[in-house]
C-alpha cells in the first residue's frame, strides 16, 4: 500500500491554474509583439542605413545653358561625367514632373509659371569609397554652381530613429517582464496567505526554506510556462498579419518560408516561454524566501 | 538537555489587558531522557515557554540550549534541522486539512526524506498504537476532537524525536485514551526522548509523578 504524496502544502489549489497563466499569457503575447518590433527595427535600420548612406543627388542650375568648355549643355556635361566615373552607379535624370512635385510645398504645381527655371536634378548611387569631394570638384569645373549631396546626414538621422525604436520596444520587452514578475509574485503571495496556517506547521515541523520556495517555485515554473507557450500561440498569426502589413518596408517574403515571420523571431520566439517559466520560477522563489524571513 | 537561563519573552503585540512580557527571568535544566509536567493557570506562560523550546519564538534576553545547541546561534537550515529532532503536539492540533489521517501523521517522515517503505511500516504501526488504524484514510474534518489529537500525537511521535513537547494533549481524550497516551510518551522517554508535557489535568500528573516546572505569571515557581 506504497501511497505517494506530490502536493504536501496544496499549493496546486492555491495558485489557480486559471488567474496566472492567463495573465502571463498576455503578458507573452505582448512580448512577443515588442520583441518582433526590436528585431524589425534592427532590420529595417540595417536596409535604410545602407541605402541612404550610398543616395548621391545632384543638382545642376540652368542645365540647358552651355557648360564651361562650350561643348555641350551643362546637363549633358555633367551626365557624360558621371557616365564615366565607375564609382556612379545608375544616373537617372529626374522629369521636369518630378521635380516640380518635390518643390510643389514651396513653389506651387507649376515652377515655370512663376517664371523660375529649376535645376536639372540626378538621382545615383555612390559606389566609391569615403565621400565624392574629387567629383563634386570636377562637376563644379565643368558646371559651375553644380551641387553634389550625399544621404550621409538621412543615414544619420535613419539610424537615430531606428535605434530610439529599437530602444522603446526592448523597453516594452523590459517592462512587460517586470508586469509579469509583478503577477507571479501577487498570485504566489495570495497562495502565502491562503496557506498560511499550513506553512507555519510544516515550518515548525523542519520543512527547510528551500523546501517550502520550491513548492512554490514549481507550480509557478509551470503554470508560467503553459500561460507563455498559449500567448505565444496567440501572438504568431498576429505577427505573420504584421510581417505581412509591413512587407512592402522589408521587401518581398522569401519563397515557402514559414508564415512569413523574420527567421530571427522564429529562433528568439522559443525563449520568450523558456524567459516566462525562468520568471516565475525566480519570483515565486524570492517571494516565498522573504515571507518566510518572518518565521523564526 | 533543554536549559533555559534567565530567559525573558516579550510580545510585541500583547493583546489589551495582557503583559507583554510572557515570560520572566525563567531558568531551568532539564537532563537528558528526563520528564518535565509543566503546570499553572492559564495564561502562566506555559505555551510560551513551549514555543521557546521548539523554536517557535525567540528570547527577548538570556539563552536557551536546546539538545546541547544554542538556539541564538542556529542558521535557519540548522534550525529546520534542529525542528526534526523535536516532536509537537500543538495545542490546536494543527492537522493539515488537505491531507488525511495517515499523510498527516507521515509528514514529518516525509520532510526528513525518509523512505516509503520505512514511513509506511512506522505510521501504520503508530496509528495502531493510537487507535486510528481504521481511520487513516478520513480527512481532519472527517475526525472528532479526540481523534485529530490522537493524530497530532501520532504526528509528533512518529519520528521517535529526542525531544517530545506536548501542550494539553490529553485535552480532549477521555481518561483511557489519557491513559494510553501517558503509556505512549512514557514508553518513549524510557528509550531516551526528554519530555516535556503542560497540562492542567492534576489527576493525570498525580498518576505519573514526574518533576514539575510550575509557571505563574511568567515567572517559575517551582522546578522539580
Amino acid at each position: 500500500m506504497a501511497r505517494r504524496r506530490g502536493d504536501l502544502l496544496g499549493v496546486r489549489a492555491a495558485l489557480s491554474r486559471r488567474l496566472l497563466p492567463v495573465l502571463v499569457g498576455a503578458m507573452s503575447f505582448l512580448a512577443a509583439l515588442a520583441l518582433a518590433g526590436a528585431l524589425a527595427c534592427a532590420g529595417l535600420a540595417a536596409s535604410w542605413r545602407g541605402e541612404a548612406a550610398s543616395a548621391l543627388m545632384i543638382q545642376v542650375p540652368q542645365p540647358d545653358d552651355p557648360d564651361a568648355a562650350h561643348d555641350a549643355t551643362r546637363l549633358a556635361a555633367v551626365q557624360r561625367a558621371l557616365a564615366g566615373d565607375p564609382a556612379v552607379r545608375g544616373p537617372a535624370v529626374m522629369s521636369a514632373a518630378e521635380v516640380n512635385r518635390l518643390v510643389a510645398p514651396w513653389l506651387g504645381g507649376d515652377a515655370a509659371a512663376l517664371g523660375l527655371t529649376l535645376p536639372a536634378v540626378i538621382n545615383a548611387e555612390w559606389a566609391g569609397p569615403g565621400t565624392p569631394d574629387a567629383l563634386a570638384a570636377r562637376l563644379q569645373t565643368l558646371s559651375p554652381g553644380t551641387l553634389v549631396k550625399t544621404g550621409a546626414l538621412w543615414a544619420q538621422r535613419v539610424a537615430a530613429l531606428t535605434a530610439s525604436l529599437q530602444g522603446c520596444a526592448l523597453a516594452v520587452l523590459a517592462i512587460v517582464a517586470l508586469v509579469a514578475a509583478a503577477v507571479v509574485a501577487v498570485a504566489t503571495r495570495a497562495g502565502l496567505a491562503q496557506l498560511r496556517e499550513t506553512i507555519e506547521t510544516v515550518h515548525g515541523l523542519g520543512a527547510l526554506d528551500a523546501d517550502i520556495a520550491g513548492r512554490f517555485a514549481a507550480r509557478a515554473t509551470w503554470l508560467a510556462l503553459v500561460g507563455s507557450v498559449g500567448g505565444m500561440a496567440l501572438a504568431l498569426p498576429v505577427l505573420a498579419w504584421l510581417v505581412w502589413l509591413a512587407s512592402p518596408f522589408t521587401g518581398p517574403a522569401r519563397p515557402g518560408a514559414f508564415v512569413h515571420l523574420p527567421p530571427a523571431l522564429l529562433a528568439l520566439a522559443p525563449l520568450l516561454p523558456g524567459g516566462a517559466a525562468f520568471i516565475g520560477w525566480g519570483t515565486a522563489q524570492l517571494t516565498v524566501r522573504g515571507w518566510l524571513r518572518r518565521l523564526p | 538537555m533543554v536549559r533555559f537561563d534567565d530567559v525573558w519573552l516579550r510580545y510585541r503585540h500583547a493583546a489589551p489587558g495582557e503583559a507583554a512580557e510572557a515570560l520572566r527571568g525563567v531558568s531551568f535544566e532539564i537532563e537528558d531522557g528526563g520528564f518535565r509536567w509543566l503546570t499553572g493557570p492559564s495564561g502562566a506562560g506555559k505555551t510560551s515557554l513551549l514555543k521557546l523550546i521548539y523554536l517557535a519564538e525567540h528570547p527577548a534576553r538570556g539563552r536557551i540550549e536546546i539538545l546541547g545547541t544554542r538556539a541564538a546561534r542556529l542558521t535557519r537550515r540548522e534550525a529546520a534541522m534542529l525542528r526534526r529532532r523535536i516532536g509537537v503536539v500543538y495545542q490546536d492540533f494543527r492537522l493539515l486539512p488537505q491531507l488525511d489521517a495517515y499523510d498527516n501523521v507521515a509528514l514529518p517522515m516525509r520532510l526528513a526524506r525518509r523512505g516509503e517503505a520505512q514511513i509506511e511500516a512506522d505510521v501504520t504501526e503508530i496509528l495502531r498504537w493510537v487507535g486510528l488504524a481504521h481511520r487513516m484514510d478520513a480527512h481532519p474534518d472527517e475526525l472528532s476532537g479526540g481523534e485529530q489529537q490522537r493524530i497530532a500525537i501520532a504526528r509528533a511521535v512518529v519520528g521517535r524525536p529526542r525531544l517530545l513537547v506536548a501542550d494539553e494533549p490529553t485535552g480532549n481524550l477521555d481518561d483511557e485514551q489519557a491513559e494510553r497516551l501517558m503509556v505512549l510518551i512514557t514508553a518513549l522517554n524510557s528509550l531516551g526522548t526528554t519530555v516535556i508535557v503542560a497540562t492542567h489535568n492534576n489527576a493525570l500528573v498525580e498518576r505519573h509523578p514526574f518533576p514539575r516546572l510550575g509557571l505563574e505569571r511568567g515567572r517559575l515557581v517551582r522546578d522539580g
